[in-house]
């Protein structure tokens, strides 16, 4: 009963196209594309770099890198809300409650994901290339975007996990943004607002349409990596 | 010199590889080997596996270095240079051809990047090599899905288009069927006439033999004679070699 009122009431927010469910749509989607952005510019070069590095502590920065992939949202909201309150190192810029704030703390928990899983990515490539691109003159330092380009489909993976995690998390987000309407509520923020408040249906719908989208994003991912495989092919 | 090539100011060979050893995991798998290898004449490594010839082939071009003992470039343009700096001058294909995940031209740029050609330059030059091994209606594909022999003749293309003076060769046929093998041993007959130094080994005897000016023999790391081709297979010296060539199992 609760599932066919929730499926009547996520078609008939997205047939109406109502105007508070497409503020909030957009809202998620630019605070999570965002934070993906910034993590995938970071994390990418960040997990070569320990994938191809040589220095001490190596072993307890990739240890470090794995264990950060399970990282509490609400532990990384609470975290970034201390650094971002008036009282806190970061709190001159007034970011609190600000869709910033969220990119921000959504940047956090995607970094390590994106970080390790490139890193993963960018060592086994490694292992099959460094005979061969030492042998034509790249050092460690040059393989880099060498390693990256020639893994970019294996590493459209770990942007999509990535991507998983920002769109999926509400802890982080309601302890940073604070679920303020119009503001900075989001699709999660706001599934958790209606099931408090008693309103499944409308909680789970929101959540229908939330996984389609996700969905939605996967597939043309998919699709663009597909494309561009048999285009450059893409090897084993 | 083919191709018009211009010819280069000085040379970095001969290599002079003097007492050289490699150990691992407490085994000495190169073992103190001296060894000169002049230019323009085509070395074929034989021994049986495990003899140490891919690591000598490595320990040569520098990408292993010698447990101990000294591996010299000791033409005049190669005194002083050492590590990437010589490697420059010199180019190696592999058994299993190491291709980028992109287009045959492309690998074939990415290597002359990394020689520091000008980006004006490097298409042109990439598009010469590869039409020089027949490779040019290929040359927009993907290198991966080129068959063994087509991606072998690309590495090799892309040896010949950074210009080296000394190829090394891992088994670069031992993967490949006749007809590839054959394309790949008429690549390496351009780049002799071409003037480049040429090392390779080899499983196939009738390859050696249809290549080598000079044989090395080595077995359990030790070279056992530098013989020069046709003595070789007439009147090998050591009995161990006389053994390989009889087909028998060295021990």
């Amino acid at each position: 009963m609760e599932f066919s009122a929730a499926f009547r009431t996520a078609l008939a927010l997205i047939l109406e196209l109502d105007p508070t469910l497409l503020e909030i749509v957009q809202l998620s989607l630019s605070v999570s594309l965002s934070a993906v952005a910034i993590a995938a510019l970071i994390g990418l070069p960040l997990g070569a770099a320990v994938a191809l590095g040589r220095f001490p502590g190596r072993g307890a920065v990739i240890v470090l890198l794995n264990a950060s992939m399970g990282l509490p949202p609400v532990v990384v909201g609470l975290v970034v809300y201390l650094a971002l309150s008036r009282a806190g190192p970061l709190g001159e810029f007034g970011l609190l409650f600000t869709p910033r704030a969220m990119v921000v703390a959504q940047t956090i928990l995607v970094l390590p994901i994106i970080a390790a899983l490139s890193r993963q990515v960018v060592e086994d490539l490694w292992g099959e290339y460094a005979e061969q691109l030492r042998s034509l003159g790249a050092g460690r330092l040059r393989a880099i975007p060498t390693l990256l380009w020639d893994g970019r489909f294996s590493l459209l993976t770990a942007i999509l996990a990535g991507f998983g995690r920002a769109s999926a998390e509400v802890g982080a987000i309601i302890v940073v943004g604070g679920n303020i309407a119009g503001v900075t509520r989001t699709m999660t923020t706001a599934i958790a607002l209606e099931t408090s408040r008693g309103d499944l249906a409308l909680a789970l719908g929101l959540g229908i349409v939330l996984i389609t989208l996700v969905a939605l994003i996967n597939a043309g991912a998919y699709l663009a990596g597909e494309v561009a495989r048999q285009h450059a092919a893409a090897a084993p | 010199m083919a191709e018009g090539r211009p010819p280069k100011a000085g040379t970095i060979l001969p290599l002079e590889l003097e007492e050289v050893s490699f150990s691992a995991g407490g085994r000495t798998l190169v073992d103190r080997v001296t060894l000169s290898l002049g230019p323009e004449t085509r070395t074929i490594v034989l021994g049986p596996n495990g003899a140490g010839k891919s690591l000598l082939m490595r320990l040569c071009h520098g990408l292993i270095e010698p447990t101990s003992g000294t591996i010299r470039w000791s033409g005049a343009a190669g005194r002083g240079l050492s590590g990437a700096a010589i490697r420059q001058r010199q180019a190696m294909v592999f058994q299993r051809p190491v291709l980028l995940r992109r287009s045959a031209l492309r690998n074939v740029t990415y290597a002359l990047a990394m020689r520091g050609v000008p980006w004006r330059e490097r298409r042109e030059r990439a598009m010469a090599a590869l039409e020089r091994f027949g490779l040019a209606h290929l040359a927009r594909r993907p290198a991966r899905v080129l068959s063994g022999g087509e991606q072998q003749r690309l590495a090799l293309a892309r040896a010949w288009a950074t210009e080296p003076e000394i190829l090394f060769l891992d088994e670069p046929t031992s993967a490949l069927d006749p007809a590839a093998t054959r394309g790949v041993e008429s690549a390496l007959e351009a780049f002799h006439s071409a003037g480049v130094k040429i090392v390779m080994t080899t499983h196939d005897l009738g390859q050696a033999r249809r290549i080598a000016d000079e044989v090395v023999f080595l077995n359990r790391g030790r070279i056992l004679e530098k013989t020069p081709a046709q003595e070789f297979f007439k009147t090998p010296r050591s009995a161990e070699a006389r053994a390989f060539l009889n087909g028998e199992l060295i021990l």
